[in-house]
């Protein structure tokens, strides 16, 4: 078997109960280099295909953070360092005065951490993919639900994988070329 | 009928938040057929038609104001602020509803918002930038606009971080950057599937580049849940902080009628109230005129009316709370400056925006009338309408009676601010035109969720 541009094999299921109970059976059977592509999410499907919980939430914290510290310094510098004004003879550092800016900060930069972080995280934007070369692949954002078991798994056999996607229900198997 | 409880009227809560007889395929093509394969009507030509000659309005008023300054609108000693910030503080307020229904709710879970969210951050997106053309142009110059921001400057000022003005620039900024943010996020996805759906090369162009590769991976989804929960945490306390900013550029004035502690409250109320209005005035026609009868049901509907209620309830006491504390406080100038709003010169005003905000939201304790689109629709715009008398009447009346009568006046809006609110209306109708047009008007992955959980238990 010489399979030099082969991708993977993609199983196309019509349920996400499908789909999973898939998941789980390929990831019980040893497979790993896999994925999954659902038209919306499915959960419990990450977990099944053995990824780890998502780093994401600690990328939003960092950047909260760094707009809070962030916010607040710039404030602390303007009021008491670049251009101190005796208001009322209040405290150069009035600090009160500074939450409502220093809140929106700290917003505005854990929001774009949330979605820089997680397109970063994702490898988006990615033009291309394998996956989209498989003809059936753009039922993938419509009703139709496929697992990708990758041919650089160490168990992956072209023969053996595509018996075991055959008994896992699958409507249909297709190679996927790189 | 002889199930006793059948026969009775049909409680909205018992409607169905998607139509029956729904798949995964069904709502993907109807929704992305609006999109993709519909012909342009002849009825959205018309309404984007009248979107676009007030956007012309807009941009021969606005260019007016630039060749001949500010003075061309009425804001004069006394009344300094008028359209500006009223048609400002309106359209915020408008916007809020979007970032309500899209984050609040979400993080409630209540997934009856799932048919109305993307449209709802819209409407936030478009009223945002219809708000934000006031304060840019209002300067007068709003190429030194960025004189607003901290930055290092050969004229070695630095704005004032002490001044509710500046935090509104934060507050605004980040409110638009984080809406903008919400909507696109929300809508990856759904460019996906309309990247994969289109027929013409160019659609899968345009469509493939926005959706930036999107494959719907497992692991993707995962990290997209995740960031799409957490923009809603942080959207939620963000959206109560604008409006609670923008009720403190009044609040932290001392000009009666203005300095009060229940504005941030109330203006936040308000804002939700105005905001689910316009979603309602906007929903009724386009679930007709596109057919989303089975996306947007009574349900939705219903539940809309009942948050005008509360929020409206809302607004009104803070109404009383204004009157009783101008009598309870003992300040004789709070005292005259609400026996002046009820009896002076803008009393009309005054009332009609009770009979607006406080009256006709009470027909909403009928089921009747919650079930009944026109008299949902003329309710919507008449709190509208109402919520934009009462931005009238905190700035207008809180201002044209100053401390010494020899400083007393009236505010007269000219033609130009008329043309500029008309403008800015036309601008928001234009906007929301363009995006039911070329983009999917209702969530598309999310209904496929919505597909799941009422197929549920079918499937196990």
């Amino acid at each position: 078997m010489n399979h030099p541009r082969l991708y993977g094999l993609m199983a196309e299921f019509d349920h996400p109960g499908d789909v999973l109970a898939a998941a789980r059976n390929a990831h019980a059977a040893g497979y790993r280099k896999m994925d999954a592509y659902t038209p919306m999410p499915v959960h419990g499907l990450a977990e099944a295909l053995g990824f780890g919980p998502t780093r994401l939430p600690w990328v939003v914290l960092a950047g909260g953070v760094f707009g809070c510290v962030g916010g607040f310094s710039l404030l602390y510098w303007i009021a008491v360092v670049a251009y101190p004004l005796n208001i009322g003879g209040k405290p150069f550092n009035s600090w009160p005065a500074f939450i409502p800016i220093t809140f929106e900060t700290t917003v505005l930069c854990a929001a774009l951490a949330a979605v820089l972080g997680m397109l970063a995280l994702n490898g988006l934007p990615m033009p291309y993919h394998p996956v989209f070369s498989a003809p059936r692949f753009r039922l993938a954002t419509r009703n139709r639900f496929f697992l990708c078991i990758e041919a650089r798994d160490p168990k992956f056999d072209p023969n053996r994988t595509r018996e075991f996607l055959e008994a896992q229900h699958a409507r249909g198997i297709e190679e996927v070329e790189t | 009928m002889d199930d006793p409880s059948k026969s009775q009227v049909v409680d909205a809560a018992d409607d169905p938040i998607i139509g029956p007889g729904h798949s995964y395929a069904t709502v993907t093509d109807q929704i992305s057929a609006i999109v993709l394969t519909r012909r342009t009507g002849r009825g959205w030509l018309l309404g984007f038609g009248i979107g676009f000659m007030l956007v012309m309005a807009l941009l021969y008023s606005l260019a007016n104001l630039v060749v001949r300054g500010v003075g061309i609108w009425g804001v004069t000693a006394p009344v300094g602020w008028g359209f500006d910030i009223i048609n400002f503080v309106w359209w915020i307020g408008i916007g809020h509803a979007g970032t309500l229904i899209s984050a609040i709710l979400l993080l409630l879970r209540q997934d009856w918002r799932t048919s109305i969210n993307r449209f709802a951050e819209a409407m936030t997106l478009f009223a945002v930038s219809c708000a934000l053309i006031y304060p840019l142009f209002h300067t007068g110059r709003p190429w030194l606009a960025y004189w607003m921001l901290p930055y290092p400057n050969t004229m070695g000022v630095w704005p004032q971080p002490r001044s509710p003005l500046l935090w509104d620039v934060f507050a605004v900024s980040t409110y638009a950057t984080v809406s903008a943010l919400f909507w696109f996020v929300g809508l990856i996805p759904d460019l996906a599937t309309l990247r994969d759906r289109a027929r013409t090369r160019f659609a899968q162009i345009v469509f493939g580049m926005l959706a930036m590769g999107w494959r719907g991976s497992a692991a993707h989804w995962q990290r997209y849940e995740t960031a799409y929960l957490l923009l809603a945490g942080l959207a939620t306390p963000l959206v109560i902080s604008v409006h609670t900013v923008v009720s403190l550029d009044f609040a932290v004035g001392i000009i009666p009628g203005w300095h009060a502690t229940i504005f941030p409250p109330y203006f936040v109320a308000g804002a939700i109230f105005a905001g689910f209005a316009m979603v309602l005035t906007l929903a009724i026609p386009l679930r007709a005129f596109y057919g989303l009868e089975d996306f947007i049901t009574a349900r939705h509907l219903d539940n809309m009316a009942k948050v005008l209620l509360a929020t409206g309830l809302i607004v009104a006491y803070g109404y009383m709370m204004e009157t009783f504390m101008a009598w309870y406080g003992g300040n004789e100038y709070e005292k005259y400056m609400i026996l002046n709003r009820m009896k002076g010169p803008y009393r009309n005003h005054y009332w009609a925006l009770i009979a607006c905000n406080v009256l006709a939201p009470q027909t909403f304790w009928f089921g009747r009338v919650r079930r009944s689109l026109p008299a949902l629709f003329v309710v919507s715009l008449i709190v509208s309408v109402g919520m934009w008398l009462e931005r009238f009447i905190i700035v207008v009346t809180s201002l044209h009676r100053d401390y010494l009568p020899s400083s007393w006046g009236m505010y007269d809006p000219t033609i130009f601010d008329w043309s500029t609110f008309l403008g800015t209306i036309g601008l928001f109708i234009a906007l929301i035109f363009l995006f039911i047009r070329f983009m999917p008007v209702i969530s598309i992955f999310e209904m496929r969720t919505l597909v799941q959980a009422e197929k549920g238990p079918k499937h196990e």
